[in-house]
């Protein structure tokens, strides 16, 4: 990809960023107790006394949590630790009953891992992964209700998290936009987390430091806490950036430091300097043994492992013959690759995957309609382009038909036998309506014959109009000419 | 290792107890006392020996996915401070 620099008259600098995401695991119960992590209850329904930090309670590991990590580590290409412990990391909060969170610290669940991100000029670029650990999440504050008093939530306290922390990798802001993109869509196939940014059920924390373009010092970093979109975390790191080569250039110095983004003007704002910053003092959790895999239950679940979106853009690439565009967007969704592969079979996938990205993406855009809600079946779609490849219908007349097939979700054949859509490859009906053609435009049949023969695409036009648009193209084509150059 | 008032009153206020002025010092003498038995621990050498995380030698019990609590919100808002429209109700906190 092109670099991103940034350049002032004083001179050139580069970024250096990277991402904490915090997702949200599925699962029927929380990581440590067995309230459920229903999303959008009544306020405190989904409190269990452990979640409530009441005394004498012990949390209990949800297997499922931890079948869940281990799952979206191999999807991140990354090694399992099979030996992992919990620490406690404790910070005072309203929203945190206990005044300590149970997390990994030393050993995390998830080591080193790397994911290829698509960027938009057709390129790819490996992103590094430092880790992945487990959670608790905490609760909610509602700070908007009262004047003076903050209401808590604890629904979400102690539903599963997975914190994934990339390497300093990111060299644009695209590239971020990129890797969010790339691991929502790996969350969303695997069906670990349903990366909803916009619902909170996946988080974005975003490091950024600049330095002088070509050096290789690190600089110290602002770090901005709960981006809560892919626009806004490029957007974060583009002011962050600039904001910090604004004070380097004044001669000043930045400090590490943590911000707020606000997606309203763009800026972020300072919350608290490094003197200020937590300490969280973690030791190991007395309550619960370190985690231990064995190797059988590592191979067990990597025997469950479906095919990722990258494994699947190559293949539609490789043996579909679909171009690398066309292949990317339709896998960035496991449902969008789903319902084109059904659409594909037996048909010709190139020109199902032109019908996908056009008329079709077109069709759900206007009406609003989520793909599984699609009046058109995928089988609807593939026979379709059947009757296109076929010669049955014109591609002209197939966009009429697809029309039809949106409003009444019928099938495509049905619709061109009853409305009488075939297409006319019969020369001789062809060759009675060209000479009909022929004879009421004397005009431009000498015009032609003097030499403007770029006259004949009109001929084409006129003869497929007087067909209603039934006439094979190709064939008007040939036949036209024959008849003009006679 | 030796640790000063000003250590104290750090460690105090993270941890949420309000400690007198007048025992300050009182409370450094006795960490440090504790400290300073600690540093005699530390003249052992342990570089070979893994650190112990838990005297129990067991494996971590895991429970299934199943929703078996909750459902209780009286009882958990029952002993908090205050209480509004089902929600814990503190006082304003906007970092």
């Amino acid at each position: 990809m092109a670099e991103y620099i940034i350049e002032t008259n004083k001179g050139k600098w580069e970024i250096v960023v990277g991402l904490e995401i915090h997702c949200q695991i599925i699962s029927k119960s929380k990581i440590f107790s067995s309230a459920s992590t229903e999303f959008g209850d009544d306020p405190n329904v989904n409190v269990s006394f452990v979640d409530a930090g009441m005394p004498g309670m012990l949390p209990t590991l949800n297997k499922e949590c931890v079948h869940q990590a281990v799952k979206t580590g191999l999807g991140l290409n990354a090694k399992i630790n099979k030996y992992s412990e919990f620490s406690r990391k404790n910070y005072f909060y309203a929203d945190m009953p206990t005044d300590y969170q149970i997390t990994q610290f030393r050993y995390p669940i998830v080591g080193e891992g790397e994911i290829t991100i698509d960027l938009s000029d057709g390129t790819t670029k490996k992103i590094g992964i430092e880790r992945m650990h487990i959670e608790q999440d905490a609760g909610k504050s509602i700070h908007d209700l009262n004047p003076t008093k903050s209401y808590i939530d604890l629904n979400r306290a102690g539903v599963g998290l997975m914190e994934i922390v990339t390497k300093p990798d990111f060299r644009a802001p695209e590239e971020a936009g990129a890797f969010l993109r790339k691991l929502r869509s790996i969350l969303r196939y695997l069906g670990t987390c349903d990366g909803n940014m916009d619902e909170g059920s996946m988080r974005c924390d975003v490091n950024v430091s600049v330095r002088p373009y070509g050096s290789n010092e690190l600089r110290p970093r602002g770090e901005m806490k709960n981006v809560n979109s892919v626009k806004f975390v490029m957007q974060a790191i583009e002011s962050e950036a600039k904001r910090h080569i604004e004070v380097y250039e004044n001669g000043g110095q930045i400090e590490q430091e943590t911000r707020q983004f606000d997606p309203a003007t763009g800026q972020s704002k300072l919350m608290r300097k490094k003197e200020f910053a937590h300490d969280y003092r973690y030791f190991p959790e007395p309550d619960l043994p370190p985690l231990v895999l064995s190797d059988e239950y590592i191979n067990t679940v990597r025997a469950e492992m479906i095919e990722l979106p990258d494994a699947k853009k190559q293949r539609f690439v490789e043996t579909l013959g679909l171009t690398p565009y066309d292949a990317m967007v339709l896998c960035e969704n496991k449902e969008y690759a789903a319902f084109f592969e059904q659409a594909a079979q037996g048909h010709d996938a190139k020109k199902v995957a032109n019908w996908m990205m056009g008329d079709f993406f077109a069709m759900l855009n206007k009406k609003r309609l989520d793909i599984s809600q699609s009046p058109v079946s995928a089988e609807n779609l593939g026979n379709l382009v059947e009757l296109i490849s076929k010669d049955v219908i014109s591609g002209k007349i197939a966009k009429d038909v697809f029309e039809i097939m949106s409003e009444t979700g019928e099938d495509p054949e049905k619709i061109v036998e009853e409305k009488g859509l075939k297409q006319v490859t019969d020369t001789g009906t062809i060759e009675t309506i060209i000479n009909e053609v022929i004879a009421s435009n004397p005009d431009n049949v000498a015009a032609y014959k003097n030499g403007k023969t770029n006259l004949a695409g009109w001929f084409v036009g006129q003869v497929i109009k007087m067909s209603k648009g039934k006439a094979n193209p190709s064939i008007v084509n040939k036949l036209i000419r024959e008849k003009l150059d006679q | 290792m030796a640790i000063d008032n000003q250590t104290v009153r750090k460690i105090a206020f993270l941890s949420r107890l309000k400690v007198e002025d007048d025992k300050i010092e009182p409370t450094k003498e006795e960490f440090n006392k504790i400290l300073n038995w600690i540093e005699e621990l530390n003249e052992v050498n342990t570089d070979t020996v893994e650190p112990l995380i838990s005297v129990n030698d067991v494996t971590l019990k895991m429970r299934e996915d199943k929703v078996t609590s909750g459902n209780c919100k009286d009882e958990v808002l029952k002993n908090a401070p205050a209480a509004e429209y089902d929600y814990f109700a503190v006082p304003k906190v906007v970092e």
